[in-house]
């Protein structure tokens, strides 16, 4: 059995569901999989894991005082050697791209981010490149193999397996001139925009930063989280971290509603792989039109409002 | 000291890309400084102003043509610029190792600066093995710095509203994020003055890099296909309202 290394997120004390369909994607008959878990409550997420087939939960303890990257993959590349792992997967999250290219760098491994198919017997990855707008197939060489997936490319299905919990207590050396001062949360813990199932986004026909709470509105009876155009950040309507595009955050959503974007070429690139994309706007030539799945010609302060209605009643 | 500002000459957000043959691209397109690498070259700039004794050298791994790029970076602030110049197409793991060559046989860094991701590689690591080359620190989607005499305090957004803060000992690594600065987009003087700045050639044979053991190869490049047809939805806006809540509950299946 070729173990094979997922490194899972927790959130409050619960595994993201995202790590589902990583474990569901490696999963296969010759591979064990075993879950790292780094400064997190292993026993918390033990019946999680084992409903996804995970047979081995490596406990890591770094003793670093909550989090600190340049630990915690320095951690991650020890346990994988303890537990010889050679294949470590894991998701194009905030945590994703601050550890996954850690790990490779200090073992020198090929590392493909962002991955939207991956072939692990084979070491063969499909990648989006320029800004999205092709496909790429990587071949991978070398002794180790890191991969980091792109969210909800996979949909998780059980496997109810049984666990063993080990612990790995990792001595951090602290050395080496990283150290972390303070770790801040301004804006309220949103809901990480690549990890959220619908998305609806505005842009410059929001015209004001007081509008976006049309979005919110809905946005909360939907359970959705609310993305923005460059236009809406670069005009402060909305902070950064809601960008979506090419500069901005790439999403994958089930369903992503475009609400006053005209679906500029760097917006694409950040949610063109939506299931789903529905737009609404008052220009039926507006260029997200003829790349949508539903348009609805309108303003949207005419149907936004309607919208919330709409749903209030579902909810109810 | 020096600031490294590591600058990738990319395609034109806008371009659009051609496949040519199995894994290249049609490059008769506007090719530009990546541009998370316009707020690292600002963010050098910048603090060479207030810093004595600091050069600030763009470096980039390409083909010739990329000395336009490093033209860009002059013209933003930079003083001089090295040109790794190469035919291929080299993976980061090799980037890195190349990157790093030219760094250390230039000079001592005080920074070394990269964006976080380039966008047509979108490999978002080449920061991290370049500080693992050059044995220092690294930080990636920095959005504000503080350098002193005892190292450089970095702010990254980790994710929407969570900003970690880390110091550093200089010399570091300091990937640039979007939140970092507005780039220094240059003035006509400031592109006339950048043709006279000095650009660095060398051979990548030159700098004799060891074939590494290990490698990330494109097999093949295909356009993505976007498979949606456009269906209108119309009537009232309560009429589309209740369409969209129809798509959301029956073919989505999201509630
Ligand atoms: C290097 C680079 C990187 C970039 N990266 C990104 C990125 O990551 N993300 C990004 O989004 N952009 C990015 N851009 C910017 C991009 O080119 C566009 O400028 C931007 O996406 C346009 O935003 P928008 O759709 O909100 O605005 P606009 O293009 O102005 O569109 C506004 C739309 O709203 C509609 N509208 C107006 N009023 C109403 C109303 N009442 N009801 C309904 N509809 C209405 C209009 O018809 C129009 O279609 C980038 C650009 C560059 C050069
Ligand atoms: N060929 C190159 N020449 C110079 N810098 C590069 C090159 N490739 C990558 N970089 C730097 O590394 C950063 C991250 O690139 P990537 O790992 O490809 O996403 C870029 O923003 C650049 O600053």
């Amino acid at each position: 059995m070729q173990p094979i290394g997922l490194l899972i997120e927790l959130k409050d004390g619960h595994v993201k569901e995202t790590n589902f369909g990583v474990a569901t994607a490696a999963r296969a008959e010759n591979r064990q999989l075993v879950a790292l878990v780094v400064d997190a409550p292993a026993d918390d997420a033990k019946a999680a894991l084992e409903a996804y087939g995970v047979t081995r939960i490596v406990n890591i303890r770094t003793g670093s005082d909550g989090w600190n990257p340049a630990v915690h993959a320095a951690a991650v590349v020890a346990a994988m050697q303890e537990n010889e792992i050679t294949t470590l997967i894991g998701l194009t999250s905030p945590t994703g791209r601050e550890l996954l290219p850690r790990v490779a760098a200090r073992l020198d491994a090929p590392l493909i981010m962002d991955c939207i198919d991956i072939d692990l017997d084979a070491h063969r990855v499909k990648t989006s490149q320029y800004s999205g707008k092709t496909i790429a197939t990587i071949s991978m060489t070398g002794s180790h193999f890191i991969y980091g997936m792109r969210a909800n490319v996979v949909a998780p299905l059980k496997a109810p397996a049984v666990a063993e919990v080990i612990d790995f207590a990792f001595a951090a050396d602290l050395r080496g001139g990283f150290e972390v001062m303070e770790t801040r949360t301004d804006g309220g813990g949103s809901q990480y925009l690549a990890e959220s199932d619908i998305i609806i986004s505005g842009g410059r026909g929001l015209k004001n930063a007081e509008n976006f709470k049309l979005l919110f509105d809905c946005a909360r009876l939907l359970n959705a989280a609310v993305g923005a155009s460059r236009v809406a950040v670069d005009n402060g309507w909305v902070p950064y971290a809601m960008q979506v595009g090419q500069t901005g955050v790439k999403v994958n959503p089930k369903v992503y509603l475009a609400v006053g974007i005209s679906g500029s070429i760097q917006h694409f690139a950040g949610m063109k792989t939506a299931k789903t994309i529905i737009a609404i706007n008052t220009d039926a030539n507006a260029a997200i039109m003829a790349n949508c799945d539903y348009y609805a010609v309108g303003d949207l302060f005419d149907i936004l409002p309607a919208l919330e209605a709409a749903l209030g009643s579902v909810k109810r | 000291m020096n600031i490294y500002v590591c600058v990738k000459h990319v395609p034109d957000s806008a371009a659009s890309i051609t496949v040519e043959g199995k894994t290249g691209i049609n490059e008769k397109i506007t090719f530009l400084l990546n541009p998370y690498d316009e707020h690292a070259v600002t963010e050098a700039a910048k603090i060479k102003a207030s810093s004595a004794d600091t050069e600030v050298v763009a470096v980039c791994l390409g083909k010739a043509a990329a000395e336009n790029t490093l033209r860009s970076a002059m013209a933003m602030g930079a003083d001089r610029s090295i040109l790794i110049e190469t035919d291929q197409y080299h993976d980061s793991i090799f980037t890195a190792r190349a990157l790093a060559a030219a760094i250390r046989s230039d000079g001592r860094p005080w920074m070394v600066f990269t964006g976080k991701e380039s966008i047509d590689s979108e490999g978002m690591q080449t920061q991290f093995r370049l500080a693992q080359h050059l044995g220092l620190p690294v930080a990636t989607n920095v959005i504000k710095i503080d350098a002193d005499s005892g190292g450089v305090t970095v702010e990254c957004e980790r994710e929407a509203g969570t900003i970690d803060v880390f110091r550093m000992s200089a010399p570091c690594v300091i990937g640039a994020g979007k939140g970092l600065n507005s780039p220094n987009y240059p003035t006509f003087p400031d592109i006339v003055k950048s043709r006279k700045k000095p650009v660095k050639r060398i051979n990548l044979t030159e700098l004799a890099i060891d074939p590494p053991a290990a490698g990330m190869q494109i097999l093949e490049l295909v356009p993505a296909v976007e498979q949606h047809t456009p269906k209108a939805l119309t009537g009232s806006a309560s009429d589309i309202a209740a369409q969209i809540v129809d798509i959301l509950k029956n073919e989505a299946k999201v509630i």
